[in-house]
């Protein structure tokens, strides 16, 4: 198999000198606050990267891309455009900018090294403040043009909204086909925005569920392929297997410990029920975290590693509780007026999104960690799974209609949903920690 | 997988499940057996074949939603299974749980499983020996009923009892 994150990528970062107003100015400089309950999308203009050809502006479009779906930005239709820039290392004539409203511009370049690297780099213009705001210069191999592009989207996404972006990052999902009762079913990978997909499995079994490694390129996942559905380990770059543990039933629901050390999963007892279940993966041990007779699946951990998110039916229907890392303190958090399931915990450590079902509907919501605050972002028919954005800030879920099922991402302010193209059905999206 | 692809690949199981994706989507009666389908072939099946089993025992039961419980019906064709299952002791059994599309998937694999077992337990309480039993959860990965409505729900939550060949 091609090595997918291997050939890495940025052998230098060089931030670039502002041009123009090399003093800190007196007024603030364009920003979102990406707190305030109702953003207005920011107008921003994203220059074609001068050079490279085409890839000047496939770079742009990128760009553009990524900034449009996050919700936060309002890309300017390049036909408003008045300045044709030419050199993007001097200061645009900002007049023509403010007149199309662009309160923010973007300019760059393209080029091929003589050792066949790409060098891109980027500024970033406040044009009221007649200002740079920011501007690097990023060196990577052929096949990593798109990760450049990501990365700039990144830096700008960062800059003007003080978070961290998302855009150079994959997803792990299951590619679908066939039939709804006899489908096939793929492990498969590709970029958030849909770019570059690679299959994993090859569909001969069934596989579901697949989760990014917090700090390697490894995934876990469920498989049928023994017969008996069970947990294993994924090298992506190598494609070797492993299986997780010697249990006797199913294991299945797996998820990573934020160190990477651990796989926390369901196992199935043998009177039908199933418990949660941690795996120390250097040394093998497992420690029971739950022991009902009760359907408990679903784990997830909190971003420090401390605590327990998961789904449990032993108050009758399916309900979310949190409990220690260690299994004490089994808390129900959740009391509104429907089933929950599937949780898990914002890498920022402040909610949990989870599936409700009510009233005929699944939805998509998030609640603070002590179960308060709920907010639905997605109603539908039928939909489920959400994964988090690296930031915190977006959800990806699927959601099955026409037939089948495809990906959605939305923002936590449930205005803000983008369908994820792929060729097939997709379904179980899992998103990566940012690429390094 | 072998042993899926053996059973799908017989063409009695093909005729049923067939029948119960059409049944399924044409009426809101719940098929309980093969016999229900208008399957039992008035002995067609040699007696003490996997094909006697499907068609003239009835190989599924179903469930109420979210529930794993014996409903009285399923007590009925579990009780018929498990007296076939005591003469013919020569197969091995599988009893596979699913559940319909209306969970999420993590909690159906789960429920299907709790299905698979409150089947099995039915039949080793009836005398089969739990040696020959085994359970497998396919969640909600395997409907047989593909409409979006009750009438097919119904149907995907089952426990199918099936026949791995000859026991060991």
């Amino acid at each position: 198999m091609k090595s997918i994150l291997k050939p890495l990528l940025m052998v230098a970062t060089i931030v670039l000198g502002s041009m123009v107003g090399a003093a800190a100015p007196a007024w603030a400089l364009v920003e979102l606050n990406v707190n305030k309950g109702n953003v207005e999308p920011l107008p921003i203009a994203i220059t074609d990267f001068q050079g490279g050809d085409a890839l000047g502006a496939q770079i742009s479009q990128i760009v553009t891309a990524d900034l449009k779906r996050s919700g936060l930005f309002a890309p300017i239709d390049k036909s408003a455009f008045i300045e044709k820039i030419s050199n993007p290392d001097a200061a645009p004539r900002f007049d023509d900018w403010k007149v199309i409203n662009a309160q923010a511009l973007v300019t760059g370049s393209v080029s091929k090294e003589a050792d066949g690297r790409i060098r891109a780099q980027y500024r970033l213009w406040d044009t009221f403040a007649g200002q740079q705001m920011a501007g690097e210069q990023f060196f990577a191999n052929d096949a990593n043009q798109r990760r450049v592009a990501h990365i700039i989207a990144d830096a700008i996404y960062e800059r003007l909204t003080g978070e961290k972006g998302y855009f150079d990052t994959r997803v792990v999902f299951i590619d679908e086909s066939g039939a709804k009762n006899a489908r096939k079913k793929r492990l498969a990978i590709m970029d958030q925005d849909g770019a570059n997909v690679r299959y994993l499995s090859d569909g001969r079994s069934i596989v579901l569920t697949p989760r990014f490694s917090p700090n390697r390129q490894e995934i876990t996942y469920m498989s049928y392929e023994s017969g008996q559905p069970r947990v294993y380990l994924l090298q992506i770059e190598t494609g070797q297997r492993e299986l997780v543990g010697n249990f006797p039933g199913m294991t299945f629901a797996p998820r990573f410990s934020p160190d990477g050390q651990k796989v926390i999963m369901s196992l199935l007892r043998d009177d039908g029920n199933s418990n949660i279940f941690a795996m120390d993966l250097r040394s093998r041990s497992t420690t029971r975290l739950t022991n009902s007779t009760a359907i408990d699946t679903s784990p997830s951990y909190s971003p420090d590693g401390s605590k327990v998110v998961f789904t449990s039916d032993r108050g009758g229907r399916a309900q979310i509780y949190v409990m220690g890392a260690d299994g004490s303190g089994q808390t129900r958090i959740s009391f509104g007026d429907g089933v929950y399931s599937t949780p898990v915990w914002s890498p920022r450590g402040d909610l949990i999104a989870f599936t409700k079902q009510t009233g005929g509907e699944f939805q998509i919501g998030v609640m603070k960690t002590d179960g308060s605050g709920e907010r639905i972002l997605s109603s539908g028919f039928q939909q489920e799974g959400p994964t988090w954005a690296p930031n915190g800030r977006v959800l990806m879920f699927f959601r099955d209609s026409n037939g089948g099922p495809k990906l959605i991402s939305v923002d936590l302010t449930g205005r803000n949903e983008q369908p994820i193209p792929t060729a097939n059905f997709a379904s179980d999206p899992a998103w990566s920690p940012l690429l390094e | 997988m072998g042993r899926i692809a053996a059973l799908t690949r017989n063409p009695v199981m093909i005729a049923l499940v067939a029948m119960l994706a059409i049944a399924g989507c044409a009426s809101k009666k719940t098929p309980n057996s093969a016999a229900d389908l208008g399957l039992n072939g008035a002995g067609a099946a040699t007696p003490g074949s996997a094909q006697d089993f499907t068609v003239n025992i009835g190989d599924r039961i179903f469930f109420d939603t979210d529930s794993s419980s014996i409903r009285a019906d399923a007590q009925t064709t579990l009780a018929r299974q498990a007296q076939w299952l005591n003469q013919y002791k020569q197969y091995a059994i599988v009893v596979e749980g699913h559940a319909d599309e209306r969970g999420t998937r993590e909690y159906n694999l789960a429920l299907g499983a709790r299905r698979a077992a409150a089947a099995r337990d039915f039949l080793v309480s009836k005398g089969v020996a739990s040696s020959r039993l085994k359970t497998i959860s396919y969640g909600k990965e395997r409907p047989v009923a593909v409409c979006d409505d009750i009438s097919c729900w119904s149907q995907n939550r089952r426990a199918v009892t099936t026949l791995s060949g000859t026991g060991s």
